[in-house]
């Protein structure tokens, strides 16, 4: 058995937040977020093959004030990764590493994907209005 | 560092860093999966956001009518397969990371691929017959 009473390096608590560390952690949370995400649409697909009373249980689901705050949850969480995914991708082709760059490109993920999803939540609203 | 060349940051010979493929005996496999499901997903989750935003408040019969048809239905089955793919790509690596424990390592690893593939599948069959049936 390896020895697992070694020393550890220090832990994530005692670094000082910084934009930096704090983006790449919710990169990875909303990661997570997103696997439950796809299980949700899994789940929503199967439910439509099952057949109308199966769909219209899980429509009445996601309709909720819950499934609605989830579903408002899962689309801030696939914007967010989506565009600091595009961060990551440039930082694979050695892109925006200065520290400049990296703040700038950081706030800018996060005021675009909340205003992407804030206008994804107005679109739908506003298709439903039309109906 | 990042600009340094590999020659000069490792001792290990060419041919040994071939035949090992490093740590992992993958190479950069997973590195290059992951990047290349990202980029797939890019315009196919904006592409599913869209429509789900076009498909808001629609009943059974018209969400079956729009899954049925054929563009659409392909669609949905290349985002499942990208989305489950990169999703079990991710949790490995968080997996990798957090939990030290081996048996709890390889047992989760097991629990999140298997479970990639159950639910995938099970999505694809969903599309497939409402592309058949409906």
């Amino acid at each position: 058995m390896p020895d697992t009473n070694r020393p550890l390096s220090p832990h994530l608590q005692v670094y000082r937040p910084q934009i930096t560390s704090i983006l790449s952690i919710t990169h990875r949370l909303t990661g997570v977020v997103l696997a439950f995400a796809a299980l949700l649409l899994a789940y929503w697909l199967a439910s439509a093959a099952y057949g109308p009373e199966a769909f219209e249980r899980a429509q009445a689901l996601l309709e909720s004030w819950f499934g609605r705050l989830v579903l408002f949850g899962f689309t801030f969480a696939l914007f967010y990764h989506m565009c600091n995914g595009i961060r990551h991708i440039g930082w694979d082709m050695l892109l925006g590493f200065d520290m400049k760059t990296l703040t700038f490109t950081g706030i800018l993920v996060v005021l675009v994907s909340s205003a992407l999803t804030v206008v994804t939540w107005l679109m739908a609203y506003g298709h439903v209005d039309k109906l | 560092m990042i600009n340094t060349p590999h020659e000069q940051r490792r001792l290990q010979s060419k041919l040994g860093r071939v035949r090992g493929l490093g740590s992992t005996r993958e190479g950069v496999h997973h590195w290059w999966a992951q990047r290349m499901s990202a980029v797939a997903l890019l315009p196919l989750s904006l592409w599913f956001v869209f429509s789900v935003i076009s498909l808001t408040g629609s009943d059974y019969n018209s969400f079956i009518a729009w899954a049925g048809e054929f563009g659409n239905s392909v669609f949905l089955v290349l985002l499942v397969v990208t989305m489950f793919h990169h999703a079990q790509l991710g949790l490995q690596v968080v997996i990798e990371d957090y939990v030290h424990s081996e048996v709890w390592k390889v047992g989760l690893l097991l629990f999140v691929k298997y479970g990639a593939v159950v639910f995938g599948f099970s999505a694809i069959f969903a599309i497939f017959k409402i592309s058949i049936s409906g």
